[in-house]
């Protein structure tokens, strides 16, 4: 059922629950089109609520307007009281899209539709059908003339109901700000078709010569309304767009909350039950500080969907140090200066700079914080890991001991880089490591 | 040394403990008289309870304050030496407090001082902060010693740099390598860029001394330097970093 689909689509569910597996029965609800329709939609989400083709309906609307005008009455009334829904009827183009379509993909859908022509068509065959129908109706002289001024009446006011059905329209689909000229020169121009028929209509009552005060008295009672009304609408705006405000603030909060739900209170909890451990405390407080800061502070807030690989110096050197962090459950600092994509050397650098972290953690962990500072310049990538333990001899380390040989020195040697293991003045171990980016930067 | 913001407390920090210690024995120690801003009272009352006790760490909390009003009323009538002053603050944050107490800043004979105390990661507060003339930067991890330690610093008019301040800093120079040959005062000396990496890599006073083969009175002179064209250099090197990460 499209119309329902349209529904689900318009409060912004995400797409999984525009499909459901077992498809839920609500009460069928009638709606205007707002995708591929002529005038307001009606025709076509009536044809969606009946199951019907559109061109039916649109051939029975036709025929009712032969039968005095009728046709159009029942459409007023239609386009009045129905609310408009995105969708409708119409297989070429599948509801759901607009619904799940980001935002510059929708509105550039949005501006590549041509909804135009299909309204000059409607527009035109509307004014040919009124032609006939004034043709054939054979109405009282008098009263054929009041037609124009009336066919001119109801032009304007389609004109400008349509003007709100795409205001809001456009606030489920964000279309974009550009229109706004257009927008005020239809509600003009739709202003003017009106003005213009209810004179005609003054005029031919006959009191052509008492237009002029006609004209002022619809004035003063314009100001007049303007001036009662006016404060009030003011008003209503001024409430609507504070409550808009308020609701975008609401849904920052409620995702603000969402985390701290999920991942806070889980810590809390796990806190309190491992009151005893401090090193485990210290380590969930730790993660949870860390995922926290990452969560609030990172620039472009991509904190979510983490890619699975590090793709940068700071990032692999950050990712390296948390997980250390949590597995040992030493505390690790880091700071980053510069930045570069990693290369197949420089990834070594990290897996060395891992192996020291680790070590640094295992050995030199009681002293303290892990300070661990990487930098990039020029084509140099720069890794230093310190910890303040009691620091230890290369030379007194057994050879079978390998990890140090093996997976710092001899990685970084094997890839063209150097490294350093020396004794820190006050005590800890510092390791030194030194990398020339490859030739080609990826 | 469980936090990486006492590295730099404890390089100087042998002449600072030592005196506050000896005022804990009676004697007449230093004493600093402090104004505590932060928003969070749970924050503010932990730390009157860890450096509060002017006995034992010569620190006297003489005003407390929650926004930018309320903060500039308590430093200009209490005066204080020191003001530990968060980042993030009601009212338009730590940067407003220093731009509308620059007069006290400035005041020769007991000039008002302020070291950031924040628990923001990001770049742009921080060094936001310290160009708006505040003496130093630590993050509220930081110990109570080695606190009260950076606060005798700043009391002396040196600067306090966590390593975290370091690599910003490093980072906002080394991003503009190219050009700048204008003006030589907004560059960082080698010897400076030295000590800052030394500071970033955890390194203490001392032990950059040690190091480097020169006295810690030479390392302090070098932050300081670089805390003044950190201050002086809104121009060129930080507008421009500022302007790349789209931060201004």
């Amino acid at each position: 059922m499209p119309g329902t689909g349209a529904r689900v689509t318009i409060v912004g569910m995400p797409e999984a629950a525009a499909v459901p597996l077992v498809e839920p029965r609500p009460p069928r609800k009638l709606y205007r089109s707002s995708d591929g329709r002529w005038l307001g939609g009606v025709a076509r989400g009536l044809a969606g609520h009946l199951g019907l083709p559109v061109v039916w309906v649109r051939l029975v609307f036709a025929g009712l307007f032969m039968a005095d005008g009728l046709g159009a009455l029942l459409y007023a009334a239609f386009w009045f009281f129905v609310p408009l829904g995105v969708g409708g009827v119409g297989g070429q183009k599948p509801p759901a899209l607009v619904g799940t379509e980001t935002a510059p993909d929708g509105r550039r859908r949005l501006v590549a539709r041509k909804p135009d022509k299909g309204q000059i068509v409607a527009l035109l065959l509307m004014v040919v059908v009124a032609m006939v129908f004034v043709g054939n109706v054979n109405l009282g002289s008098g009263a054929k003339a009041y037609l124009l001024p009336a066919v001119l009446v109801g032009a304007g006011v389609a004109l400008v109901w349509r003007q709100a059905d795409n205001a809001r329209r456009a606030r489920w689909v964000e279309v974009g700000r550009r229109r706004r000229t257009l927008t005020l020169l239809r509600a003009g121009a739709g202003v003017l078709l009106v003005t213009a028929g209810v004179s005609g209509i003054f005029v031919l009552q006959g009191s052509a010569a008492h237009l002029g005060s006609v004209l002022q008295a619809a004035l003063a009672v314009l100001v007049g309304i303007t001036l009662l009304a006016g404060p009030y609408l003011v008003r209503m705006t001024q409430d609507l767009s504070e409550e808009r405000l308020m609701r975008i603030r609401a849904q920052e909060r409620a995702e603000v909350a969402a985390h701290v739900h999920d991942s806070v209170l889980h810590t809390l909890t796990l806190i309190q039950r491992n009151a005893e451990n401090a090193g485990e405390v210290r380590r969930l407080a730790r993660a949870q500080e860390r995922d926290l800061r990452t969560w609030l502070y990172k620039p472009e807030g991509t904190g979510k969907e983490e890619a699975d690989e590090p793709t940068t110096v700071a990032d692999a050197v950050r990712r390296n140090a948390a997980e250390v962090e949590d597995k040992h459950g030493v505390p690790i600092e880091v700071v980053v200066v510069g930045d570069c994509p990693l290369d197949e050397r420089v990834g070594a650098q990290m897996q060395a700079a891992r192996e020291a972290m680790v070590n640094a953690a295992k050995y030199g962990g009681e002293g303290g914080a892990v300070q661990v500072y990487a930098e990039v310049e020029g084509r140099t990538v720069f890794v230093s890991v310190r910890d303040r333990g009691p620091g230890f001899d290369l030379d007194s380390i057994p050879a079978d001991r390998m990890g140090v040989r093996e997976s710092i020195i001899g990685r970084m040697e094997r890839h063209g880089g150097t490294a350093r293991l020396r004794a820190v003045p006050d005590g800890g171990t510092e390791v030194e490591l030194e990398m020339e980016r490859a030739e080609k930067t990826s | 040394m469980s936090d990486p913001t006492d590295t730099n407390g404890t390089g100087g920090a042998a002449e600072a403990a030592e005196p506050a210690k000896s005022s804990g024995g009676g004697t007449g120690g230093r004493h600093v008289r402090v104004v505590l801003v932060d928003d969070h009272r749970m924050f503010r009352t932990g730390v009157q309870a860890e450096i509060g006790q002017t006995e034992q760490t010569g620190v006297e909390v003489v005003g407390e304050a929650a926004d930018v009003d309320q903060a500039v009323t308590v430093i200009t009538a209490t005066r204080p030496e020191v003001v530990l002053l968060d980042v993030h603050l009601p009212g338009g944050g730590g940067v407003e407090v220093l731009r509308r107490c620059a007069p006290l800043m400035a005041d020769a004979e007991q000039p008002v001082r302020f070291l950031a105390l924040s628990v923001s990661d990001a770049a742009e507060d921080v060094i936001g902060v310290i160009r708006g003339g505040a003496r130093g930067y630590v993050t509220k991890t930081i110990t109570g010693t080695d606190l009260v330690n950076s606060i005798f610093r700043v009391q002396e008019g040196d600067a306090v740099f966590s390593p975290r301040l370091a690599g910003f800093v490093l980072d906002a120079f080394a991003s503009t390598d190219a050009p700048p040959v204008d003006e030589d005062l907004d560059r960082l000396t080698q010897r400076e860029r030295e000590v800052l990496r030394l500071i970033a890599r955890g390194y203490a006073y001392k032990e950059i001394a040690k190091q480097l083969f020169i006295s810690v009175k030479t390392v302090e002179s070098h932050v300081s330097a670089v805390l003044r064209k950190l201050q002086l250099s809104n121009r060129h090197e930080l507008t421009r970093w500022a302007t790349a990460r789209r931060l201004v």
